[in-house]
């Protein structure tokens, strides 16, 4: 692909390519982020390939390695082009008999997904009930690219809203049409983006500086990593776009040192992008300069924190700094910084090519567009979904997350990772949006969304999550460093039996402190999910205090393990695996024997036994 | 050490990619030798300490040797939900370390690690790169045997 | 100059001064313990929170580090601003429960007992002493160590004497005597961290006083780039 140095050129270039490609030609696509290939999707990528060259195929079937297709819970996913046959849990050994139907344009029966409830095989992608109740405007492009082909993401049209802002819009016009959609963030705070923008462009200072806070650090939030993998080039198009508003010439993109897969596809997509003039000095001949850095995170929650990613980037260690300046006037060595999450970013260059009038069209009065959640946890359906704001949790959780499994009951929803808070069977019917969320005391977050079920235990999941970030508080201020270790040792001793009558009025007092006192919003959010466990499940701290019992049976130290006599045929599987020898064999058809005073609870025997003989107490 | 002074001319001997060079050092030995760390503080004119402050800061960095094989374990909420714990407590049980350490005999290291964003599968145990899905406890103990 | 309100008084400030710095000026009592005037503000203890009100609005901030504003309206004893010193001190007693300017703080605040459990610190972590050995003395031997609950004030590696010259500037401006310095002769000792720490002092020609140590001159010959001979007199008799 040439270097383009000029809007006409471009859209040249995007018709060659789009006309060197046969719409009917089968392309076997793999879905290929991370999460696939925890799933083996690189041996069935090489087993398809081996295949195809093995019979000559080459020329009339295409492969190739897409992003994450967002159904994780249905890995190897495998979809065929043209017709959109949907394939799950694809084996290597599948190859032949996939490579024999697509010559055939036939189906194989067996890979297809299977409606849980009505027990029908469902073909095409768009109408498995877990994508047909989603709005997936900016996830949806990783269906057709392969991240590391720059040429697929101009085939889509791909850089078009670039060369539209660049060439049909001043900054300013740009500015008010992402003041006009109400885009707001995606990372958590839900900062208006075009207020944040317009202060950073109307601030003193030079160099201006852009930031993609690519450092998702929400345990059990992967939205960003699956973009950032499946679509860099959309994140970097809005970048661009942003900082010609702003009138920013330098970048960085910060990435979570753990997501290596996506720093590579990000190195890949830079590289492809500035070498055909998308990116760098000049861009598409217009005379606008911009550079990108990529820079990796060191492995610290803390610096999701924006202050604390700026420290990280002037190579100091990652501690917030008091925001009563804001980064948009003073950030990174002190000049004005707009920084934005990477699903914030993505989403401007389809507000700058459909318009903001098309954006407030989906979503709310307060929030408009879509978010990407990660459905995970006790749910059926376990993946990245994207849904306009307004949907319902319990449409999120039921139409498109299929219910709670093993069918067992649903307790409670949280969202907003450490800063955020737990919501209860009551409230179901919220609606997804910032202000409706914030109200019942959590938080939109970056798009964790984790279901739990009557066997999680509500004052375990607020030790959890204070056990958290007792290991990411930087340390610097007293009321985080200290408070969060002193609310950690009280919730353990009450999931360990030893809890008091006055600790949760100490918990309550130590929360409205941090929330006050702390120096940044880490320390400051970190008594929610202590502070909504108790509005919505008080009983079970009760429990634990008063009748040191844990309802659902998690806490270790109020639990016990028990054989069921009647049940147990004296198989043994159990006395084999448990570590600790505290079971004892006692001959063929005869009942095992638990000794309580060996055991270490570590439910191993609960997990191998086939036959439910053993109960937990 | 030579690598270091070819790592801190990559980065044009910018203290602002402390964080940076730093990563590559460890990639370049597995762990941040003492030697590397005042040949960094060198390089770059800055202070021992500050350097020594971000190595200490930052987890992804190890100031002690790592073993031969790592292993990871993900505390993510999506595989506490899943049991992670009962996970992370059997390998500290089987290898005598806290996650952080590294085995006497210098063959493993453990880690746990926030979230590796495939919660799809919790809970996962990563070894040697290599991902295992849907971990149950009985099956550390046989998936760390087969490490040579 | 910035007109604002403190306490219901009426304050006139530099403009780009903070809360405190105006407060201070003026007489009026905000307490720190991580604070000197000498070095960059830090915002660790929050002891200097004072609440603001602007637009129907209040907050609360750290004084040592917000800016004084045209109009600013600012108390330090509401309930709120009480609560928090009150909880940062019983935490600090928690942590620190045999240290004087602590169990001080506690007198002063109304803080009897603490319901968390005693650990036996003396550091607080308030970072002056690695500030000050940065900032004036430009030597940066010491720094904060780790992260989170597990974090120390130390050496690199924890080894001594590193890059430190014995100036005794850390135990100086340590609020709780964590660092303490003795002279007795002609040696210094530094005790820090459960280490001691030795240097020699060098004794002027003509008073005979230990005046710094030998490490100090080394580092002040290297900074000024005067002759030795310069040094072998103290300050007062040159």
């Amino acid at each position: 692909m040439p270097r383009v140095n000029s809007r006409a050129e471009l859209e040249k270039l995007r018709k060659e390519i789009q006309e060197k490609r046969d719409p009917n030609k089968p392309c076997i696509s793999v879905s290929s982020g991370t999460c696939g290939r925890a799933f083996g999707s690189e041996r069935v990528y090489t087993a398809f390939e081996e295949e195809i060259e093995r019979q000559g195929l080459e020329s009339e079937i295409a492969i190739k390695k897409t992003g994450c297709l967002g159904f994780c819970e249905r890995g190897t996913l495998v979809v065929i082009y043209p017709e959109e046959i949907f394939y799950t849990r694809v084996q290597p050994e599948d190859a032949p008999k996939v490579i024999q139907s697509v010559k055939e344009r036939k189906v194989v029966d067996r890979l297809l997904y299977t409606d849980p409830v009505t027990g029908k095989k469902i073909t095409y992608e768009p109408e498995i009930p877990f994508y047909k109740a989603q709005q997936r405007i900016i996830s949806e492009a990783n269906r057709w690219m392969d991240p590391r082909n720059i040429e697929d993401y101009v085939a889509i049209g791909g850089y078009s809203a670039l060369s539209k802002a660049i060439f049909e819009m001043t900054p300013e016009e740009v500015l008010e049409e992402i003041k006009r959609a109400n885009l707001r963030g995606r990372g958590g705070g839900g900062f208006p983006t075009g207020r944040k923008w317009e202060t950073t462009k109307k601030s003193l200072g030079e160099p201006k500086y852009v930031i993609v806070n690519c450092d998702e650090g929400d345990p059990g939030a992967y939205m960003d990593r699956s973009l950032m993998e499946g679509n860099p080039h959309s994140v970097l198009e809005g970048l661009i776009i942003g900082a010609y508003t702003i009138g920013a010439h330098e970048g960085y993109v910060y990435i979570r040192n753990e997501y290596p897969l996506a720093v590579e596809n990000l190195r890949i997509a830079v590289n492809q992008a500035e070498e055909h003039g998308l990116l760098g000095g000049n861009i598409l001949g217009s005379g606008f300069d911009f550079r990108v850095r990529i820079s990796r995170g060191g492995g610290a929650f803390v610096c999701g924190e924006s202050s604390a990613l700026m420290a990280s980037l002037e190579g100091r260690p990652g501690e917030p700094r008091a925001k009563y300046v804001h980064a948009a006037e003073r950030g990174l060595w002190d000049r004005p910084t707009n920084l934005n999450n990477v699903e914030t970013w993505a989403n401007v260059p389809q507000i700058i090519l459909k318009g903001a009038d098309w954006y407030r069209g989906m979503g709310t009065d307060g929030s408009k567009g879509t978010k990407i959640f990660s459905l995970v946890g006790k749910v059926n359906n376990t993946g990245l979904v994207e849904v306009p704001m307004g949907i319902t949790l319990r449409e999120i959780i039921y139409d498109i997350g299929g219910g709670i499994r093993d069918n067992k009951k649903f307790k409670a929803v949280q969202t907003g990772g450490p800063s955020g808070g737990f919501m209860p069977e009551s409230l179901l019917d919220l609606r997804v949006d910032f202000d409706e969320i914030s109200k019942v005391g959590s938080m939109m977050g970056s798009g964790g969304m984790i279901v739990m079920d009557e066997g999680t235990c509500m004052v375990d999941m607020a030790r959890y999550f204070l056990s958290f970030l007792e290991g990411e508080s930087c340390g610097k201020c007293i009321p985080c460093r200290e408070g969060v270790k002193r609310m950690r040792q009280i919730l353990t001793g009450i999931t360990e039996g030893r809890g008091k009558e006055e600790d949760i009025e100490l918990l309550e007092r130590l929360s409205m402190y941090m929330a006050e006192a702390s120096l940044c919003a880490l320390g400051r959010t970190a008594p929610n999910p202590v502070l909504t466990s108790l509005r919505y499940f008080r009983d079970e701290y009760e429990a634990h205090i008063k009748e040191k019992r844990c309802p659902a049976k998690v806490c270790k130290e109020l639990i016990s393990y028990h054989i069921i006599d009647e049940k147990c045929p004296g198989c043994g599987l159990c006395v084999k695996n448990c570590p600790v020898e505290a079971i004892t064999f006692m001959g063929k058809k005869k009942p095992v024997i638990l000794d309580q005073s060996k055991c270490i609870k570590c439910g191993i025997c609960f997990d191998v036994c086939k036959l439910s003989a053993i109960d937990v107490r | 050490m030579s690598e270091v002074g070819a790592i801190l001319d990559k980065y044009q001997r910018d203290s602002s990619q402390l964080v940076s060079i730093l990563q590559d050092v460890q990639e370049e030995y597995s762990w941040l030798p003492k030697e590397a760390l005042t040949q960094v503080s060198k390089g770059l004119r800055i202070p021992l300490s500050r350097v020594f402050s971000v190595a200490t800061f930052f987890k992804a960095f190890s100031l002690v040797p790592k073993g031969r094989h790592t292993v990871t374990i993900c505390m993510g909420t999506a595989c506490h939900v899943r049991g992670s714990l009962h996970i992370l407590d059997r390998a500290r049980q089987l290898f005598n370390i806290e996650p952080g350490g590294t085995t006497s005999d210098l063959k493993f290291s453990l880690e746990s690690v926030n979230c590796l964003g495939c919660c799809a599968l919790g809970p996962i145990m990563v070894v040697d790169g290599e991902y295992h899905g849907r971990v149950t406890t009985s099956d550390v103990g046989k998936i760390l045997e087969s490490c040579d | 100059m910035v007109t604002l309100t403190i306490d219901g008084q009426e304050v006139k400030a530099k403009e780009g001064s903070t809360i405190l710095e105006a407060a201070l000026e003026e007489g009026i009592y905000i307490p720190t313990l991580c604070y000197y005037e000498r070095v960059s503000p830090a915002g660790v203890c929050r002891l200097c929170s004072v609440e603001i009100f602007r637009d129907g609005h209040s907050r609360i901030v750290a004084s040592c580090l917000y800016p004084v504003e045209e109009g600013l309206v600012v108390k330090t004893d509401t309930e709120r601003v009480m609560n928090i010193r009150k909880m940062t001190v019983e935490l600090l007693l928690a942590r620190c429960p045999d240290v004087k300017v602590i169990q001080d703080l506690a007198q002063k605040f109304g803080v009897e007992r603490t319901e968390f459990t005693l650990e036996d610190k003396k550091c607080i972590l308030c970072g002056l002493c690695a500030r000050v050995c940065e900032e004036i003395v430009g030597v940066a031997a010491i720094s904060l160590v780790g992260r989170g609950t597990e974090r120390i004030v130390n050496t690199p590696f924890l080894e001594e004497p590193g890059a430190c010259i014995g100036c005794g500037s850390c135990a100086f401006v340590c609020p709780t005597s964590a660092i303490r310095m003795e002279d007795i002769g002609d040696t210094r000792t530094i005790y820090r961290w459960k280490r001691k720490v030795e240097f020699k002092l060098k004794q002027c020609e003509k008073c005979g006083r230990y005046w710094a140590t030998e490490a100090q001159i080394e580092h002040m010959k290297k900074k000024t780039g005067l002759p030795g001979e310069f040094f072998e007199v103290c300050p007062n008799c040159r």
